[in-house]
Order: C-alpha cells, then structure tokens, then sequence
C-alpha cells in the first residue's frame, strides 16, 4: 500500500512538473526550437530585461496589484466589521451579494464590468486604463478580504471587548486595542490573498484594461498568440523561482511561529 | 480460569522516549481488569497494542495462547469503546451499531434482532433513528458501548470511556457497566487515571507509572498493601514518611520507634512507611509519640480533613472529630496500618 | 445602530460595481440596441446549442478525471506523517501559483506537432499524432490547470475526519478497502461536492485554455461570449444573453451539488 502511494505521488509530481521543467530548460536554448536543446545562453533573459513591453507591463501590475489590494484591505475589514455587527436578515443579504464575484464565472464578473464602463465612458468622457482596473480588481478582492476576516469574530470570545470597557478604553480605543490585534491575521491573510488574485488576475483585466494599462497576464496572453519567443520561457522561469522563493520563505515562517506555539 | 490476553517482554518507544518498558501481563478470561495510573504511564498505549492498532517494538501478545502481533485489528476478536466514542457521524444510532455486522455481512434480519437486543441492554430503546451528532454525552457512550458489545467480542477494551461525563452520570455507568460486563461474561480492559473507578469497579487492577507495571492485584489489595510509595500516593491519599528499619517488626518514624507487623528489610534501611488518614488517631497530647499543631480543619460531609503539623511533616488526617484549630494534639497509629516499602529509587 | 454604518461605503460599491452590472448584463439580453423589449438575443443563443453541449460535455468530463486523480491524492496527503505533510501539499500546489496562462503555454509546446511528445515518440517510429489542438487537448488544459482546485477541498475535509474513526472501523471489522468506502467516502462528501463546483465552473466559463489549446474549431462558452465583446462579431446584447444563460447552468450546477450536503456547516464558497 505505501509503496503503490510512493508510486501514485511520483506519477501526479511527473505531470504537474514536467511540463514547467520543461518550459524552464528551453528558456536556455539558443535557438528557438523547441523540441532540441542546441546550446546554452542567457541571451532570452538579456532580451526579456530589454524588453519594453513587458517591464511596462510588469510595472502596471504591480502598480494595481498593490492599489488594490490596498484599498480592498481597507474597505473590507471595514465592511466586516459592519457586516458582524447587522442582524440576522441583512446580513444574510448582503453576504451573498458579496459572494456573487466568488461564485459566478470570472468572465461574467468581467463582461458586467465592461458593459458598466463603456455606459459610463460615453457618458461621463472617461478611458479605459489604471482606474477602471483597479475598480474591477476591488471588486474581485474585497469578498476575499471579508471572507477571511468575517471568521475571525466568529472565533474571537465575545467578552474581550466588554472586558476592555470594563478596564477603561472608550469603544475606540477598545476597539484598537483589543479587537484589530485579534482580527490581524484574518486582514493580513485577507491582504494577502487580494494581492495574489490581483497579479494572476487574466479573464477580468481582460474585459476592462485600455491600451496603455496592460497588465503583465494580457501581454503573456498576447505573446502565446504570436509567435513562439523564448523569452516567454525566461519570464516563466523567473516568476517559477520567485514563487518556490515565496513559497518557502512562507513554509519556514509557518513552521517557526507553529514551534514557538508549542513551546 | 485461564488466560485470554498475554503480554510478555513488550516495549514501545516513539521518537527513542520509551513508551511502554518490558510489559508482562496476563489477563485472565471474564475478568474486568483496570490499567490505571497517571497520564502518559503508557496505559492506553498498552490496550491499543491489545487491540491491534500499535505494534510493539519487540515481545508478543497472545490471544488465547496463540501470538497475535501480526494480527490486522479487523480480524482480531477484541472490540473497543473509544475514548471519545468515535461514532460515525454520517450514520444514526441503529447503523452504529448494526456497522460491525454488516461489515459482516449478516443477514439483515438477525442484524435488527441482535442491535433491538443491545439497545435493550444500554437502555437505548426508541433512539434508533436519532443522529449521534443529537445525543448528550451519555448516551453517545451507551451507543459507543453497544456498538462493540454487538459484535460479541471475547474482550471489551475501553479507554477512558466515562471521562467526558459528569460525575453523578459517571457513577451511574460504572455500575451499568460493571452489571454489563457480568451479565454478558466478557473480559473486559479498561483504562482510567481515576482511582475510585478503578477500585469500584475492578476485579483486577494493573497501576502503571512511567512505561512500568506498579503493581498488579485486586482493588483491596492495592488499597491496603500498597506496593511503594507511588502505588500508595496515587490509589487515595496518604502520608507517605521517611523511615529506617531498625530491625524486623521495628521502625522508627519521626525519631521515635514504633512496633510494626513487616519484616525482612535488614537492619537500619532506609524506607517509605505509608500511613493512610483514616488510620492515623488523634490523642491527648500527653499520651502520644509524636505531637503536633492543628494547621487546618475542613469539613469533607462524611468525616473532617485536618493537617497537622509535627516533626516537619503535614500528616493529613481523617476524623469523623474535628480538632480544635490551632490546638496541640498527639498522633498515633496501630501496628498493622503502618505500611513499610522499599525505597523508589530516587528519580532526576 | 452606529457599527453597521462602517460598512456602507462597500455597500455603496457593492450596489455600484455588482449589482448594478449585473443588472445591465439582464438588461442587455432582453434588449435591442435602442432599449426595446426584445427575446431575440435570448433565443439567438439556442443556435450555439452545440457550443453550450460540448463546453458541458468537455467541463464535465475534466471534472470527473480531476475527482478520480485528486481523490487518491488528497487521501495520502490527509494520512501522511504530519511532518511531511505540509511540505508535501506546498510542493503538490506549487503548480498553481504559476501564471495559468504560462502552465497552459507549456502544454502547447509539449502537444504541438513538432512538440516534446511527438519527437519522443518519434525516436521510437510512433506518430506523430495531432494532439494540440483538438478536445482531449482541452481537457487535459482543464485538468492540470483545475486539479489543484479539486485537491484541496478534498484534502481538508480528509485532514479534519477523525483519526479514532478509522480505527473504529477497523476495530468493527473493516480492512483498508472496506474503510474507505464504509467511513472516508461518505464522510468527504462535502469535500467532493464543493470540489465539483470549484473545477466545473471555471472549466465550464474558460476561453483562454480552448484557444490556446482547442485551437480555432473547438468553441466553448467562453470564445463565444468573449467574441461578442471583444471580437470581430461585436454584439453585447447577444454577449449579454449567453453570459445569462451561463449563470443559469452554474447555479444549477450548484444547487444539485447542494443537494448532497445538507449539512448545517458554514461553507466559504457556497
């Protein structure tokens, strides 16, 4: 049995990686075949950094990712902490009107959008660009952001702020001192999930960027349609080694505060 | 009676800490024998060996003479009430407890005979179609208990089965249980770090400390001749002393020798002497060996406790008379309570 | 009540930026281009049955590979040595932190006809086959991007069954096969059914995944919609009527795998 596991685990671990290995090792080929590995160079690297299209690209979605994510932060927890304090029926109400990015399709959420921006555009003589981005992005992100700090009242003893009260802070400063400590992980990891949505983020970018905001994904997706450059093999390569990087930089954070706790 | 589950020369160890040090044990068919002693002494670890869920590190378990370490526990014809019951959550009470059979592949008309007869026997009747996620703590473990009693094990293992209820639901069921147990004529093993259970309700019982087997014996025995120090302690309370032998059927205590009913120590050892509360008697002061001051005097509903201080040592003391607090009062004792042991080895 | 009020800046948005578009995505299917009444667009879409028959027929079959892959999967991670544990969900969801346009990318060098497999087979005088651009080519697109999607449901739901229970089972009886189908099966189906939904939705709605992959002559919902906003055929209101009927099979969807799972828990995504 655990042999037949062993063996299982190797199989999924062959599919899911080769094809990355696969993309990372012809990002060194001199040539642009393929399917024959003919000489090693740095030369698609030294071309993807002269690249002005995608460090532009690269730019605006950090711009966005880290807007986004910022504003969802903010505008979600706010909303939770809202949302915690509503009765039984609007809560209810609103709660799934917050799942809705969640659950309908993204090129839904991203063709509602469009239909919203170009009626607005005309209208109100405005561009598709960095602003409509960003909207959409929140958009996106804050159900996340009230998703992961919503629990974290629910786990919280209800009597910590009374006890606050009870010791002399004003609902303010109870508040600051006493229940946004509790909450922090639900925002952090609510922040942080924003931001990684953001910077994948495809389908909705899609429908609602202009031609100057391109986002990094809009121009991979634009490259794959024209035709084969290596240099999309070095971008993949160095976003493959900046996720294992984060990955486990993250792991070894985990694992150390998981030990300290059992201490 | 003969034996029905063996243990000999068995050792466990996770990580290198042992676990379980060169257990020997046999337990006799029909028996209700108790594994008693401290968290973390290895008693559950020994009935999970029993049960087939851990395999030793070396020595055998036998079942009616045959070894059975290699024995998967579905084949094994031993059934366990689980420490927190266990019961499935996706299933009601009648296919809990039908579960076992069917995996058996009973017939279903014999099934619904055998679980009508168990729910009979823990008083069950009428839940069938109830979710055990709807029960009170009670009555999952009633289910818990029919749910292995159904299948007619030879032995029942139980491991703390009775610790989650409150005490008055917890001595209502020691005495089901035990009346269970005679009734159906199964060995049953039972695991508990709560002495009186273990003394009401055993035939045998088995204190365990620290991966070692204490002492084995019948609840009045291990009441009364405590074994060590240990044993002493943890089956009720005690006044545990340092004293030196002098000579066979002499101790002295306190500075001061008194006439005892062991021998066989040697002369001028050092040992433990046990003397247990209810046998220790307040004199007038005049007329006693050993004096001390009245620390503390708290009334226990059947007797008062008091503490008394003499000699550099709180004997604890059970009266059905109070002392006067702070008052000087005599100690003494008779001959056959005072408990002589050998000295535990002193541990780190 | 003065707390609730906090909220009523996202509540504004939220009435701005979801329910007001998705309100104009109604508004569009039901009418012409000068705002009248009109069920053209929605019955226009009954001619690209075929699309709708096959990106179900294709989501549905990548689901079902997706379940039976991921099941196993989940099922050692859930029972491996706590230590490893986590190292090994990291290095079994790594994958997915990849831009999914890239991994997809990946795949089109692999398939193409002068692609790795074909030259491998090459060596030993096999092919070489037309893989790229065909169904089993977006199907395999759908697994390898949605398979992690699938395993984590599973896997959570596996980690948090009782360990005591699987004994039990045993203890009554049960070898490993007979545990797994008594006990593990029946109690990860909330895992199953919330994994059904969270491959099938996205496999069902991509475009990307059938371009890249499916080439020009393997259409789904997705191609379709996106041509109506972006493509050469420009017509929001029809867009707007097929994205309507794809909401509509998506909540089916959802409400038959709630069917299952009537269980009174708080789930995060349903």
């Amino acid at each position: 049995m655990k042999k037949i596991s062993k063996i299982y685990m190797a199989l999924l671990l062959m599919f899911l990686y080769v094809p990355i290995f696969v993309l990372i090792v012809f990002s060194f080929n001199t040539t642009k075949s393929r399917t024959v590995f003919e000489g090693f160079t740095f030369d698609w690297y030294v071309r993807l950094f002269q690249n002005e299209l995608i460090l532009t690209s690269l730019r605006n979605t950090v711009i966005i990712s880290v807007a986004a994510a910022t504003l969802s932060t903010i505008l979600g927890t706010a909303a939770a902490i809202g949302i915690n304090n509503m009765k039984k029926f609007p809560k209810a109400v609103v709660m799934n009107i917050n799942n809705l990015p969640i659950i309908n399709p993204e090129i839904v959420t991203g063709v509602s959008l469009m239909l919203l921006f170009v009626f607005f555009a005309a209208r109100m003589n405005f561009n598709f660009g960095f602003g409509t981005l960003i909207i959409a992005h929140i958009t996106f992100d804050v159900p996340y952001v009230i998703l992961n700090v919503m629990p974290k009242f629910r786990q919280m003893n209800p009597n910590l702020y009374e006890a606050a009260q009870d010791l002399g802070c004003n609902s303010f400063k109870a508040f600051i001192k006493v229940v946004l400590p509790e909450i922090m992980p639900g925002i952090v990891s609510g922040f942080l999930m924003s931001f990684t949505f953001s910077l994948d983020d495809f389908v909705v970018s899609y429908f609602t960027s202009g031609a100057t905001s391109q986002t990094l994904p809009i121009t991979i997706y634009s490259m794959t349609r024209r035709k084969v450059s290596p240099e999309i093999n070095a971008l993949s390569t160095i976003i493959f080694l900046v996720v294992v990087v984060v990955l486990i930089v993250k792991n070894i954070i985990e694992n150390r505060s998981v030990k300290e706790e059992v201490r | 009676m003969q034996n029905i589950v063996s243990l000999k020369d068995v050792n466990v160890a996770f990580d290198g800490e042992t676990i379980l040090n060169n257990i020997s044990l046999d337990i006799r068919d029909k028996e209700f024998v108790t594994f008693l002693g401290p968290s973390g002494c290895g008693k559950t670890t020994t009935l999970r060996i029993i049960g087939g869920f851990l395999s030793p590190d070396s020595g055998t378990v036998s079942f009616e003479g045959k070894v059975i370490n290699n024995v998967p526990p579905h084949k094994r014809n031993v059934n366990t009430v689980f420490q927190r019951y266990a019961l499935f959550p996706h299933l009601n009470v009648y296919d809990n407890i039908a579960f076992g059979l069917r995996v058996k592949k009973m017939p279903e008309k014999e099934i619904q005979k055998r679980v009508a007869e168990m729910l009979e026997i823990v008083n069950l009747r009428g839940y069938e179609k109830r979710s055990v996620n709807r029960l009170s703590g009670g009555q999952q473990q009633r289910v818990a208990i029919a749910r292995a009693l159904v299948n007619r094990p030879r032995v029942l293992l139980l491991d703390e089965p009775l610790g989650a209820l409150d005490l008055k639901l917890r001595k209502e069921m020691q005495t089901e249980l035990k009346a269970i147990q005679q009734q159906l004529e199964i060995t049953f093993i039972y695991v508990t770090h709560d002495q009186e259970e273990a003394l009401t309700m055993s035939d045998t019982v088995v204190v365990m400390n620290k991966g070692d087997i204490q002492q084995i014996g019948t609840p009045v025995d291990i009441y009364n001749e405590p074994i060590n120090a240990f044993v002493a302690d943890f089956i009720g309370e005690s006044n545990i002393l340092d004293g030196i032998m002098r000579k066979d059927f002499l101790v002295e205590i306190c500075g001061r020798e008194f006439e005892c009913v062991d021998k066989g120590f040697g002369e001028d050892v050092p040992v433990d002497v046990v003397i247990r509360p209810e046998d220790v008697k307040l004199t007038d002061v005049n007329d006693a060996k050993i004096t001390g001051v009245v620390e503390s005097v708290t009334f226990k509903g059947v007797h008062y406790e008091m503490v008394i201080e003499a000699y550099d040592f709180s004997w604890l003391v059970h009266s059905t008379k109070a002392a006067e607090l702070g008052s000087a009062v005599g100690i003494s004792f008779d001959p056959f309570d005072i408990h002589i042991m050998k000295k535990m080895r002193k541990e780190a | 009540m003065k707390k609730t009020l906090i909220s009523s800046p996202y509540i504004v948005w939220m009435i701005v930026f979801i329910v007001v578009p998705m309100a104009m995505v109604a508004y569009f299917a039901f009418t012409d281009g000068n705002g009248n009444f009109t069920l053209e667009y929605i019955t226009e879409v009954g001619q690209y049955s075929n699309i709708f028959v096959r990106s179900i027929w294709l989501a549905a079959i990548a689901t079902v590979i997706c379940l039976v892959v991921a099941y196993p999967v989940a099922f050692i991670l859930a029972t491996m040595n706590k230590r490893h544990q986590s190292t090994m969900l990291m290095i079994v969801m790594l994958p997915m932190w990849m831009n999914f346009l890239l991994r997809t990318y990946a795949w089109m060098t692999l398939l193409g006809n002068n692609g790795i497999i074909n030259t491998v087979l090459g060596y030993f005088g096999l092919g070489p086959y037309k893989m790229l651009n065909t169904q089993g080519a977006v199907v395999l697109g759908m697994v390898y991007n949605y398979l992690p999607y699938m395993i984590l449901p599973l896997y959570s739901v596996m980690v948090k069954i009782d360990k005591s229970l699987l004994e039990a089972a045993q203890d009554l009886g049960c070898n490993s096969k007979k545990v797994l189908f008594k006990v593990v099966l029946p109690l990860s189906l909330p895992g199953v059914t919330s994994g059904i939904t969270m491959v099938f939705v996205p496999a069902i709605s991509t475009f990307i995944i059938s371009r890249m992959l499916g080439g020009g002559s393997n259409l789904l919902i997705g191609d379709l919609i996106e041509m109506q906003f972006l493509g050469n055929s420009y017509n929001p209101n029809l867009g707007a009527g097929i994205s309507l009927v794809l909401m509509v099979i998506v909540l089916l969807i959802m409400t038959i795998m709630n069917q299952f799972d009537s269980d009174d828990e708080d789930r995060v995504l349903i």
